[in-house]
């Protein structure tokens, strides 16, 4: 499954080299092909351009765990689909060492009028693995999406956490080189929770490496080796120094709309040190308040 | 064998593989797809047909039929090729937009929808195929080995339908309107085809227009055998050829072309 030993070190499992990545935004779609012909033979016709991802450049080594951190629209999900292979960089070059298994978005691309039992296989197939394969593992990934009696029910049927969980579990309990997680560890209740995250953990210390986008900075200050900050397609910075950049996002967010994007290590370092004088003086604040509380109460 | 070339192979081996359980699973859906939406299900493909038949037997057979004979089987034939075609096209062109929540989250070869949803149709076909020769027997048409030559037209056909489904499902990507305007062609295309009456009153050259349709191509090539039970010429051999080559060239250029641009569209 493996290819293109040559030319990397062993070591590297993803490189991405200065990834630029644009969006068309004509209105073909809507104006139809009657109103293109009108419009392209008198000229009216225009097409935006738009880069989604500009100049990107990171290396991970295996067993990284990158977590990919930034606002809505920051070019997070396109650069993840560049690394899966879904899309193609307008300009960079991507080298991708062992096979990937993604999951982007899991809940969608199902049939609604086909059961549990045929939906696996359709997905199982989607993503690459054998018939053999499945019929070994399917007991296994029903087992672990929790759906022991829900096999013959119509996948419209289920709840939108147990549609995810089936999502998860078919694409959770294969052993890929790269794992790619967007958004999907907030995924069913609590317990199942719970159980994919220690899913998720135990295929991290397999040895996999692995990239997380999430909006949930805990998790991503707990699992991520290596942190991309991204920005409105730009690279703000890529570094493994994860707690401090997460102090400087979290501190960037605070900010709200106003704050600049800090360009240099300066700024990130100063966003951090604002952040943690920020913590400081809220613990500080609080322990304030417990004591004029305590003062009230007497 | 060198060990490159053998694990080149063997590469090509898995591959093919891979990618033949990934379409057998979406050939399955297509089916589950097809036939649940109708309580009937896979009778309904059969007696849809026939009903066609019905009408158009007993309205035209007074105004166009009176000359032509074997008239049921010369309506049948039209009546196979065009339904197919029709069924064959629409859903090629449904193929890529009905499946965009898959190829925008998984890295899979999107010709396979393609060619799914023209597998579903082909089985249609030759649900039809099988009462097309009930009616053949039953209107005192004599079976011939010839007969075999029909695979020809068919195989033909089928390609025919794939490329022009590629065409027109890159095209129902970009505007949304293809469907309404593909409508607008297949109902002209239905009227000239020559599905209910004969070419034979039109001028010369009116009756080489029609040679520039496909549908009337592999119909003309359907009763040629059935009817007539003549082996059409190796020239009319060749432009059968001719319609797969030029729309499948046209449909796999699109598709390399545009591979990755489907999904900006989406």
């Amino acid at each position: 499954m493996i290819s293109g030993v040559f030319c990397m070190s062993d070591q590297t499992a993803i490189k991405c080299e200065h990834v630029s990545i644009r969006y068309i935004t004509g209105d073909f779609k809507s104006i139809g092909l009657k109103e293109y012909v009108i419009r392209r033979l008198t000229g009216n016709y225009h097409v935006k351009e738009f880069w989604a991802d500009k100049d990107v450049t990171f290396t991970l080594n295996k067993g990284d765990m990158l977590g990919i951190i930034g606002s809505n629209g920051a070019g997070k999900s396109t650069l993840l689909k560049a690394v899966t292979g879904i899309m193609v960089p307008t300009g960079g070059k991507i080298t991708v060492h062992g096979n990937i298994a993604a999951l982007l978005e899991l809940g969608s691309g199902f049939d609604g009028d086909m059961t549990v039992r045929e939906n696996t296989y359709l997905r199982g197939a989607l993503l690459g693995y054998t018939r053999k394969f499945l019929d070994e593992k399917y007991d296994e990934i029903i087992r672990f999406a929790e759906l022991e009696d829900f096999q013959d029910y119509m996948f419209k049927q289920l709840s939108s956490g147990m549609k995810s969980r089936l999502a998860f579990s078919i694409a959770c309990l294969v052993h890929p080189d790269i794992l790619i997680l967007d958004e999907v560890l907030s995924v069913g209740d609590g317990a199942f929770r719970k159980k994919s995250g220690a899913k998720m953990q135990e295929i991290i210390q397999g040895g996999v490496t692995a990239i997380l986008v999430s909006h949930v900075m805990p998790q991503v200050r707990e699992l991520c080796t290596k942190i991309l900050w991204l920005d409105h397609g730009k690279q703000v910075c890529f570094t493994d120094d994860v707690q401090h950049t997460c102090d400087a996002y979290e501190e960037f967010l605070a900010r709200g709309k106003k704050a600049k994007v800090p360009r240099k290590q300066e700024q990130i370092d100063a966003l951090a040190e604002a952040y943690q004088q920020r913590l400081a003086d809220a613990a500080a604040q609080k322990e304030k308040e417990k004591e004029t509380g305590m003062y009230q109460t007497v | 064998m060198s060990k490159p070339a053998a694990k080149k192979q063997n590469k090509l081996v898995t591959s093919v593989r891979k990618y033949q359980f990934m379409f057998e699973e979406l050939v399955k859906r297509d089916f589950k797809q097809r036939y649940k939406r109708s309580i009937l299900g896979m009778a309904w493909s059969i007696l849809s047909p026939l009903l066609t038949l019905l009408v158009m037997r007993v309205i035209f057979t007074e105004f166009l039929g009176k000359d032509i004979p074997h008239y049921t089987i010369y309506l049948f034939s039209g009546n196979i090729v065009m339904s197919y075609f029709r069924e064959s096209t629409r859903n090629g062109m449904r193929s890529l937009t009905s499946n965009a929540k898959i190829f925008t989250k998984i890295n899979v070869p999107k010709y396979l929808f393609l060619l799914s949803k023209n597998v579903s149709a082909l089985v249609n076909f030759g649900l039809t195929l099988i009462v097309y020769f009930a009616f053949c027997g039953i209107d005192h048409i004599k079976f011939t080995p010839k007969m075999f030559l029909l695979v020809y037209p068919s195989v033909c056909l089928l390609v025919t339908c794939i490329g022009i489904g590629a065409i027109l499902s890159a095209m129902y990507v970009f505007f949304e309107d293809t469907s309404y305007l593909y409508d607008v062609v297949l109902t002209l295309l239905n009227y000239m085809s020559a599905i209910f009456y004969s070419v034979d009153s039109l001028s010369k050259h009116l009756q080489t227009a029609f040679l520039f349709n496909p549908v009337y191509v592999y119909i003309k090539y359907f009763r040629v055998i059935v009817i007539d039970g003549i082996v059409p010429s190796l020239s009319y051999h060749l432009l059968c050829l001719f319609f797969p080559v030029f729309f499948l060239s046209i449909g796999m250029y699109i598709y390399r072309k545009y591979n990755t641009q489907f999904l900006y569209y989406l």
